[in-house]
């Protein structure tokens, strides 16, 4: 593999994911930052202060870093998914797959758009979580390596999807059906000690749970799993869905068949 | 050496069709090489292949001696393509997307600057350059096309109906820049349904078929094939019965025009003398079809094969 021209290649992608994202902001970063508004003045102010406390915090407290988690995820996910599908789509996908760019760098530039929106997103939704209550970091280096993972495993994660996309339907269905609900039942509201033991242990096949709660032990210093568990199933599902996505360009699944 | 070489190159879609059975192909480094064929033939699937969009079922390609199988990398980067259907981000800058295609072949965003402006400049869309893609016209989208494809000064072009939907003052002057870009060395791959352009632009010319190749030769010597030639005649006075000329085979048309098939072995001198003997006086004359169309048809719609000389 030529790295000088794979480096050059990625700069060019990123480049243009970004540009893409903020071209579009109306549909990348907007919507995001009033959904998760809402979210903070319903469950946080209005409900939240029926609920009380959960685990020593107030629940807007709580919830805030489940929501940024859950932004986060969202749109790394949103962004791959529509950008790549996009491509193949409009058949522009052909300019990357006749140049001399390597599989590996298609994928990594594209997560890497990802990623920037979903911290872009997520950084905006923090700053709305600071409007309504106080957030004190206790573990910046956790903090910071759970949110960046995450992002690369949803990044991934829409890659796939995106491969697999016929039509606009397609790139829709997952997060409808899967991302939501997972996230929902990830914990981002609750803590699943509250949950019967049955649904502690369901619970616990959600990797989304890992996420929010190693997330949430980053800034607030409490969670519900083992956080050595959630370091080893992100990092888990980032080599299995990296070497999928290199599997499934390498063939050309539903590019050059 | 040669700048592309095929054997027994094979593709079955996954619905079946075989759009290409076994086709042998080589183009020479420098050469301006048409590929012709009738819509289906299979000529979109070979170019596809070539340039990685479309896996093969089986053979093999080199591209400058860079087996597909074996040096993708150095395969693609030799590669420039211009392909039958658009394929441009209309979302995107005109300038954007030439820059975004040179970093995709490592060039740096300085010099790809530089060439962007040259080839927007000479493509004649350097005015539109700010424009998203979605604003040209069709016959822009295709010169938009041509640019990006030469950002990176690949040795090979591919042109795939380069010219299709595009007004006959920029197919000409599309023409001209093609021929100069091939006299400064790049190899260029054309198909068209303009039969005159392949016969002034290309010195090579392979004919597919249904998935083969049934002709294969230079445009000269292919030319040279066609023993005969029709020509039609418009006369000063109209006759009411073809003209019997010895040895000319005469047709009278409804218009009152006269066709005339010529063998390629006799003088229009002699068709001519023998006309003014019979006091037939002509006042124009054309050919009825361009003569690579007369043996394109006569190859591709009557299946009839031309038995020629050995091609050199
Ligand atoms: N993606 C595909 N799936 C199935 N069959 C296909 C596909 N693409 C092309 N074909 C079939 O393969 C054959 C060759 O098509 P191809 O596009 O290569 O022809 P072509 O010579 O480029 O024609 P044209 O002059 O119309 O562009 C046709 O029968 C076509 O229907
Ligand atoms: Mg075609």
């Amino acid at each position: 593999m030529n790295l000088a021209l794979n480096w050059i290649g990625f700069q060019t992608l990123v480049r243009k994911e970004f540009i893409r994202v903020i071209r579009i902001w109306v549909q990348t970063i907007v919507p995001p930052a009033i959904t998760m508004t809402l979210y903070f003045i319903i469950f946080g102010n209005l409900i939240g202060r029926r609920i009380g406390s959960m685990d020593g915090f107030d629940y807007m407290q709580y919830i805030a870093p489940g929501l940024i988690m859950m932004s986060v995820i969202t749109n790394s996910y949103g962004n791959v998914v529509s950008s790549f599908f996009g491509a193949k789509f409009g058949r522009h996908i052909e300019e990357m797959i006749v140049s001399p760019m390597s599989n590996v760098t298609i994928i990594l530039g594209h997560v890497a758009g990802g990623v920037i929106r979903g911290l872009l997103v997520g950084s905006l939704v923090t700053v709305v979580a600071l409007a309504f209550t106080s957030l004190k970091v206790e573990h910046p280096f956790v903090t910071i390596s759970i949110i960046l993972l995450s992002s690369v495993v949803f990044s991934l994660a829409g890659f796939i999807n995106a491969v697999f996309a016929k039509k606009f339907d397609d790139i829709s269905i997952v997060p409808t059906f899967v991302l939501t609900p997972l996230t929902y039942l990830g914990g981002v509201f609750y803590s699943i000690s509250l949950l019967p033991v049955f649904w502690q242990k369901v619970s616990l096949a959600n990797p989304i749970l890992y996420m929010v709660n190693a997330f949430r032990y980053g800034i607030l210093g409490v969670s519900d799993i083992r956080i050595g568990y959630a370091y080893a199933i992100i990092g888990l599902f980032v080599a299995g869905l990296f070497g999928l996505s290199l599997m499934l360009m390498n063939r050309g699944t539903g590019i050059r068949e | 050496m040669h700048a592309l070489s095929i054997r027994n190159l094979r593709k079955i879609y996954p619905n079946g069709v075989e759009a290409l059975k076994g086709i042998d192909l080589d183009v020479e480094a420098g050469d301006f090489y048409a590929l012709l064929g009738p819509n289906g033939a299979g000529k979109t699937t070979a170019i596809g292949i070539i340039c990685s969009l479309i896996n093969k079922s089986a053979g093999s390609v080199d591209v400058f001696g860079h087996n597909l199988d074996k040096e993708l990398e150095a395969a693609k980067a030799c590669i420039g393509l211009v392909p039958q259907e658009i394929n441009l981000n209309l979302f995107d800058t005109v300038q954007n997307i030439v820059l975004n295609q040179a970093g995709y072949y490592g060039i740096n965003r300085r010099e790809a600057r530089i060439r962007a402006e040259k080839y927007l400049r000479e493509l004649r869309l350097w005015e539109r350059r700010k424009e998203p893609a979605r604003n040209l016209s069709g016959g822009m989208k295709r010169r938009l096309m041509i640019a990006r494809a030469l950002i990176h000064e690949p040795r090979l072009l591919i042109l795939d109906e380069p010219t299709a939907g595009v007004d006959i003052e920029i197919r000409r002057s599309m023409w001209e820049f093609l021929k100069e870009t091939n006299e400064a060395g790049t190899t260029i791959i054309l198909t068209t349904h303009y039969l005159e352009e392949a016969e002034s632009l290309c010195r090579h010319v392979a004919i597919i078929d249904e998935g083969k190749v049934i002709e294969n030769a230079l445009m000269s010597n292919v030319l040279r094939k066609l023993q005969r030639e029709t020509f039609v005649l418009s006369l000063r006075d109209r006759l009411t019965t073809p003209p019997v000329l010895d040895g000319f085979e005469t047709m009278l048309r409804d218009d009152g025009d006269v066709e005339i098939a010529v063998d390629s072995k006799r003088d229009l001198n002699e068709l001519f003398a023998l006309l003014s003997n019979q006091g037939i006086a002509v006042s124009s004359l054309r050919n009825k079809a361009n003569r690579l169309e007369e043996l394109f048809i006569r190859l591709v719609e009557n299946k009839q094969s031309v038995q020629l000389p050995e091609k050199d």
